[in-house]
């Protein structure tokens, strides 16, 4: 039996105490849940904002993923990881929303041509460093939120999942129902205009204003 | 295809994303690596794309609204209430209706079979033929047929039809009408039987001594 409240650090005493919480919930120890999903609560709302963009839908679709996970545990198999499969329900969750509320304006058309074609990096500056204690300050973080904002959805769901939230590439795949190979592309133009948008900031001293406003892009 | 001996900026900028993450191969990586010494802005590409997967892939990125923690655990916790209900509502019917057959089993036993809380003469009376002659008399709620020698106080003895007796509150004499109160106390053991017999005989007995004594201090 897991002993609650322990806190440990060890990646490898963690993947051992995650497997006796997921197994201790599947006997029955249901209060045990919270504890289990608890490191995962942030990646799962950032998925979810992700699809949705709205912080109330994708707080409402994150608890709702969780509480599925829940009920599900019992599917859960200890070859996966844990978190890709609470990440995937969540994606689950969110697009299932989006399809059905319809709420999310659409955008960024799946365009394959202009997927297939190369993007050509629009901003040179030199960005070389980043000071660690950068994202210490809220509005740094703020920042760089607002420009994942800015991205079309299909850029920014690759990006969440792959660069956020650390999934691979098969696994962003099969989470969005797209091909090995686009959440490739998807995922290098995504990193390109995110540095484009951001370098520029950096150079004038980590966005002492934006380059751009918020839903309109440079390129 | 991307020629592993040169590449130019464009076919660079192709395979960025896939070197940042070590998704090349080992001659491209070589080639890449000689280009990103020779070209600056390729180098500063790579920088920012590096510093964007650094900074958008740390954990400080990933915050969740104010008090999303304490709402997520509030419905977890409803949510495991009602699955240990529901866990226990499966079993929680079958049982119920197991009990309840043991249970009127066992009241069945024991109102009807084990413990007969009423008389002998109070058990049901079955195969009296209503019409036929009977007779009963004061002092006692007990009827014979005629002769009987059990017959309380004759003097008092009068003639009326089964089905008047028993409406009339009168049961069949264990004596003389015994046939027919024998079918009815099936379920009791012999010996029950025999014991109420006794105290029966008994207490007729005594009555007979009694009616003899009241004769003798008549004549």
């Amino acid at each position: 039996m897991s002993e609650p409240g322990m806190v440990l650090n060890n990646p490898v005493q963690m993947g051992t105490r995650e497997r006796d919480l997921i197994s201790d919930v599947q006997r029955g120890q249901h209060e045990l849940f919270y504890e289990l999903v608890r490191p995962y609560e942030r990646r799962v709302y950032a998925a979810a904002l992700a699809i949705l963009r709205n912080e109330h839908d994708a707080e409402d679709a994150a608890q709702e993923a969780m509480l599925k996970a829940f009920a599900n545990i019992r599917q859960f198999r200890a070859e996966a990881r844990f978190s890709t499969w609470l990440i995937q329900i969540t994606v689950n969750e969110a697009l299932m929303r989006r399809r059905r509320e319809r709420t999310v304006p659409m955008e960024g058309i799946d365009n394959r041509v202009d997927e297939e074609s190369g993007y050509a990096p629009r901003d040179f500056a030199d960005w070389r460093e980043i000071p660690s204690e950068a994202l210490e300050r809220k509005e740094v973080r703020q920042r760089l939120a607002e420009a994942l904002a800015t991205l079309d959805r299909k850029y920014r769901e690759v990006f969440v999942l792959r660069d956020m939230e650390h999934l691979n590439i098969q696994e962003t795949a099969e989470a969005l129902g797209i091909t090995a190979a686009s959440v490739k592309t998807r995922l290098l133009r995504a990193r390109l205009m995110l540095r484009d948008l951001l370098a520029a900031g950096w150079e004038q001293g980590w966005f002492s204003r934006l380059p751009f406003e918020k839903g309109t892009k440079p390129w | 295809m991307v020629n592993r001996e040169v590449v130019n900026c464009e076919q660079v900028w192709k395979e960025i994303s896939n070197y940042v993450d070590g998704d090349v191969d080992a001659a491209l990586r070589s080639t890449m690596e000689e280009h990103f010494r020779a070209c600056k802005r390729c180098a500063s590409v790579l920088a920012g794309t590096r510093n964007v997967v650094q900074l958008y892939g740390d954990e400080r990125m990933l915050e969740v609204p104010t008090g999303f923690s304490r709402r997520l655990e509030k419905r977890l916790a409803k949510k495991a209430g009602g699955e240990r209900w529901s866990s226990w509502s499966v079993w929680l019917v079958p049982v119920a209706a197991i009990a309840l057959i043991v249970g009127g089993l066992k009241l069945t036993n024991t109102f009807s079979f084990r413990h007969p809380v009423r008389s002998i003469l109070a058990a049901p009376v079955h195969g009296v033929p209503p019409d036929m002659q009977v007779v009963v008399s004061s002092g006692s709620k007990v009827f014979h047929v005629a002769g009987c020698p059990f017959i309380h106080d004759k003097a008092s003895e009068r003639t009326i039809t089964a089905k008047q007796a028993m409406q009339d509150g009168y049961v069949p004499c264990s004596r003389c009408l015994r046939q027919y109160l024998k079918t009815s106390v099936t379920g009791h053991s012999g010996a029950e039987v025999a014991d109420s017999a006794a105290a029966e005989e008994e207490e007729e007995q005594e009555e007979l001594l009694s009616a003899a004594g009241q004769n003798a201090a008549g004549h």
